[in-house]
């Protein structure tokens, strides 16, 4: 979703991810679901990612627009369409 | 960079707003739209209500683009429902300003005499 940067990268988060609970990485192997799906009628998972906005690096999360209607669009790459 | 090179010059000023990166893939997983074999996002467009509740999704894959127009289109929709607070409700095809529907007993089978295929343009 963004380019790659020759510094360290904060990683999105999701609230409520099982995998928070102090687990070690072989712990956590092979466990690839996440037990949330998204779907129409429920609440959207919250997160918190790093972001690029209006010329600088920022984090947002869902929560930051509580009261709005927000349209959340996932694409594969940077310099496709959408 | 991609703001810079790209799509400045389709939008006049860039983005307007946050473009949020998910290298993980954490949040694509939350919402069912990570594709765990190539590590990349599917094209996933999710509508959500001022409460945080999901009202609409559309997952595709990636070699075909969206429909921007559409996607509005279903904004003003639900905006509107959630307006008459549930108790309208629009038909298929539905513009801003065209008929809406009140659904109760009433309409009950008579669906037929306000609404048809042709009226959706």
């Amino acid at each position: 979703m963004a380019e790659t940067q020759g510094c360290a990268r904060v990683a999105s988060k999701v609230v409520g991810d099982p995998r928070d609970d102090q687990k070690t990485s072989e712990e956590i192997v092979g466990k690839k679901e996440i037990k949330m799906t998204a779907r129409v009628g429920q609440k959207a998972p919250e997160f918190t990612a790093p972001a690029y906005y209006k010329g600088g690096f920022t984090n947002v999360s869902l929560s930051d627009f509580a009261g709005k209607w927000v349209l959340l669009c996932f694409y594969p790459g940077d310099f496709t369409f959408v | 960079m991609w703001n810079d090179h790209e799509l400045t010059k389709m939008v006049e000023g860039g983005v307007p707003f946050h473009m949020a990166a998910d290298q993980a893939g954490n949040v694509g997983r939350a919402y069912g739209v990570w594709d765990e074999n190539q590590g990349i996002e599917l094209r996933g467009r999710f509508i959500i209500d001022p409460d945080g509740v999901i009202q609409a999704m559309e997952v595709m894959t990636p070699p075909v683009g969206r429909n921007l127009g559409e996607t509005i289109r279903q904004i003003q929709a639900f905006q509107l429902v959630r307006e008459s607070k549930g108790t309208q409700a629009t038909p298929a095809g539905w513009k801003p300003g065209e008929l809406v529907l009140n659904p109760g007993p009433d309409l009950v089978g008579k669906v037929w005499e306000v609404w048809n295929p042709k009226m959706e343009k």
